[in-house]
């Protein structure tokens, strides 16, 4: 194998821990909750502006940790006065909801900062590049999968071995037993949503030094999210790693071999073919309230 | 029985795609009543997505434009009232030219900066007979096998961007004998440059190292910047367009790349975003807010003076437009678009902010006017987030033909359909 596809090989892996911090969310949150959040690109969105407003203050060390808290908060807003309304009901209605959220969000952006793309860079100190043999790597590039893998971690932790976890993953698999048992999941939603929620508003931090920070920024990366949720299937917290994991690498693989212009509709194929043969995604678990 | 809620994985998608497919076609309408004391004109440009940034500036000077030309008595008497919309997509720019055309009865069209609704736009005015002026679609093919007879072209067509720009590359010496790499949007406008940047390097002595097409939908370079790093062309050119320009720019200095940058698809607004240090290379532009002209001052001066911030090169493009129709409607004293394709076929002289006057090619409508070259400066000589980089002299030269960096006959000919 060719040093250059190996290269690629890498940097596709490393590109998919970017849609994993968004992608998690997403799926937490319809797990749980039963709402696809296509406003969750608009979170994103709104994690990088908070970044280009705080670190003038507090530096990007100080948005680092305020915005995606920011975000978080707005996230239990949202979740205590619109999605709760939409838990049990057709999604179609939770659809049309955080569809017209990510409109309000974009233009609301757009009308506070204008259209044209604002600038911002890599702080000075986390600049440069890594080199590793023939590999060639930004610094900041390292220093941010270092954060995303490090929440990554930190998310599954509490999901699999504290009691709040176990709540939550009882709830997925089946509210009405939770209910049943006297556990109101209402608390666990809102933080849950907050989690979700906070880590795209993380994500948009980590982000914005690297892409153009403009108020559709949002959409360029939740369609790919929204790709490796369905890859992985509902539920299981490994098959969206796997999921992210892999569509980064058959993007990157893509471009490496010369076939750059198939690169996005790859991901898509990918998809197809994962839904034709394991219809619940590599991962999914078979979820009695999703199933009829 | 505890409630179970009903829907499927199926129903989900289902939905989930109806609802994409019906976000493409929604849009908002309101009745005008008819008036005979105002003169419509109708904007259309993409104002989401990811021209969005791009045509917001184009409407923040055509209201400019309308403002000045109002205050100043309207055109025939009569003010002119501007019906802006957001243009979207190729499908919904054409069901909203028809809209404006048929039940607004706009004067005519002025906008755009998708080549492909540029296309669909050109279509309807053709049919409807009323004039289109494109204010920053490129592609050749629009002054070539796509042209109209009822379309003109404000802003430049791709081959004098890659003229103007070929011309600093060559003085550069980064063209003969040397090795190119290109990244080309994955659409109309890329397919369109590509071909013309192809053209100019086999006529020059210059061959390609590499060329990739890119999606429009990519945010993330780095795949490319190794396969850019290991090629070690002699020039990296840029065919890109919108926010992937910023996203380019901004991750090329992450990676610590330093092969010369080029480019011949290019708008001030995402150099600015990028940011100094981030912003390199030497790229052509149709007008830029530091050009050394009483028209060029005056109209940066209001536009700074409405807004907080410099016009980038869309803006000059919109709000010339407006100002060239404005004043051929009073010239002529007429709304009709057939006697106002006949004047600008006729040669009529315009000014363009520029140090010379322009005029639309009668062969296939392209306004005739001077271009430039900016080239980044370095991060210690750049004083403000707006000055960021110096200007080249405008090409052509003051002793050649305004015609010498357009598309030739045999590069690119148009036969209007009749």
């Amino acid at each position: 194998m060719s040093m250059l596809l190996m290269q690629q090989i890498l940097n596709g892996l490393l590109d998919g821990v970017y849609y994993l911090l968004i992608a998690l969310g997403l799926s937490l949150i319809f797990s749980l909750g039963g709402i696809v959040n296509l406003a969750h690109g608009a979170f994103f969105a709104i994690g990088a502006y908070l970044t280009l407003v705080i670190s003038p203050y507090l530096g990007f060390g100080g948005a680092l940790v305020l915005s995606p808290v920011l975000v978080a908060l707005l996230g239990i807003v949202i979740e205590r006065t619109l999605f709760r309304r939409f838990y049990r009901s057709d999604p179609i209605l939770s659809l049309l909801l955080t569809f017209g959220l990510a409109m309000v969000a974009e233009q609301a952006l757009r009308m506070i900062f204008g259209a044209p793309p604002l600038s911002y860079s890599i702080p000075q100190e986390l600049r440069g590049q890594v080199v590793v043999g023939s590999f060639i790597y930004s610094f900041y590039r390292v220093v941010l999968i270092g954060i995303a893998v490090a929440c990554v971690a930190g998310l599954w932790f509490l999901l699999q071995k504290t009691p709040f976890g176990r709540v939550v993953r009882a709830g997925v698999q089946n509210p009405d037993m939770v209910g049943a048992l006297g556990i109101s999941l209402q608390p666990y939603m809102a933080a849950v949503a907050a989690l979700g929620i906070g880590l795209a508003g993380l994500a948009g931090v980590l982000l914005a030094p690297i892409y153009a920070v403009h108020p559709a920024m949002g959409n360029e990366i939740i369609t790919p999210a929204f790709v490796v949720v369905v890859i992985g299937g509902l539920g299981s917290f490994w098959g969206v790693v796997v999921a992210a994991l892999l569509v980064g690498l058959v993007k990157g693989v893509m471009v490496g071999i010369g076939y750059s212009a198939a690169s996005t509709a790859a991901i898509y194929l990918l998809m197809l073919l994962v839904l034709l043969f394991r219809p619940r995604g590599l991962f999914g678990e078979r979820m009695t309230r999703l199933e009829q | 029985m505890a409630e179970i809620p009903q829907f499927t994985r199926r129903r989900l998608l289902q939905s989930a795609g109806g609802l994409a497919l019906a976000s493409t076609v929604a849009a908002p309408s309101v009745l005008l009543a008819q008036s005979s004391d105002v003169i419509r004109v109708g904007h259309l440009t993409p104002r989401t997505g990811f021209l969005g940034p791009l045509g917001e500036y184009g409407v923040m000077a055509i209201d400019l434009a309308v403002e000045e030309i109002n205050a100043k008595g309207g055109v025939m008497g009569r003010k002119i009232e501007l019906l802006k919309e957001d243009s979207v997509n190729p499908q919904t720019a054409s069901t909203k030219a028809e809209r404006m055309i048929e039940r607004d009865k706009v004067a005519c069209i002025i906008g755009e900066i998708s080549s492909a609704s540029c296309l669909t736009i050109a279509q309807v005015a053709q049919r409807n007979k009323t004039l289109f002026i494109n204010t920053g679609g490129n592609s050749d093919a629009l002054r070539g096998s796509d042209c109209k007879r009822y379309m003109f072209h404000v802003e430049s067509q791709n081959s004098m961007y890659v003229k103007t720009a070929g011309r600093a590359f060559l003085r550069d010496g980064l063209v003969k004998g040397k090795k190119w790499y290109s990244l080309t949007a994955d659409y109309a406008f890329g397919h369109d440059l590509l071909k013309v940047s192809k053209r100019f390097m086999q006529a020059n002595g210059g061959d390609f190292a590499g060329d990739d097409l890119v999606p429009t939908d990519a945010a993330d370079f780095s795949s490319y910047l190794l396969k850019i790093r290991d090629a070690k062309p002699d020039l990296v050119v840029i065919n890109l367009a919108g926010n992937q320009i910023t996203n380019f720019l901004k991750q090329y200095a992450e990676f610590g790349l330093k092969f010369p940058v080029g480019g011949f698809g290019f708008d001030t607004a995402l150099a600015w975003a990028a940011g100094k240090g981030n912003f390199v290379g030497t790229w052509p532009v149709v007008w830029h807010h530091m050009i050394d002209t009483a028209g060029t001052k005056a109209f940066v001066g209001a536009f700074t003076k409405k807004y907080n911030k410099p016009p980038e090169n869309q803006a000059w493009g919109d709000y010339i437009a407006m100002k060239i129709v404005a004043q051929t409607i009073n010239d002529l004293k007429s709304l009709e678009s057939p006697k106002i394709i006949e004047h600008f076929e006729k040669g009529a002289k315009f000014d363009l902010l520029k140090t010379r006057e322009g005029y639309f090619r009668a062969s296939d409508h392209q306004l005739m006017h001077e271009m430039y070259t900016v080239t980044a400066l370095p991060a210690d000589q750049v004083k403000n987030q707006w000055d960021i980089f110096t200007s080249g002299a405008p090409v052509p030269g003051p002793d050649e033909s305004l015609e010498v960096i357009a598309a030739t006959k045999e590069e690119n000919s148009c036969t209007f359909p009749t």
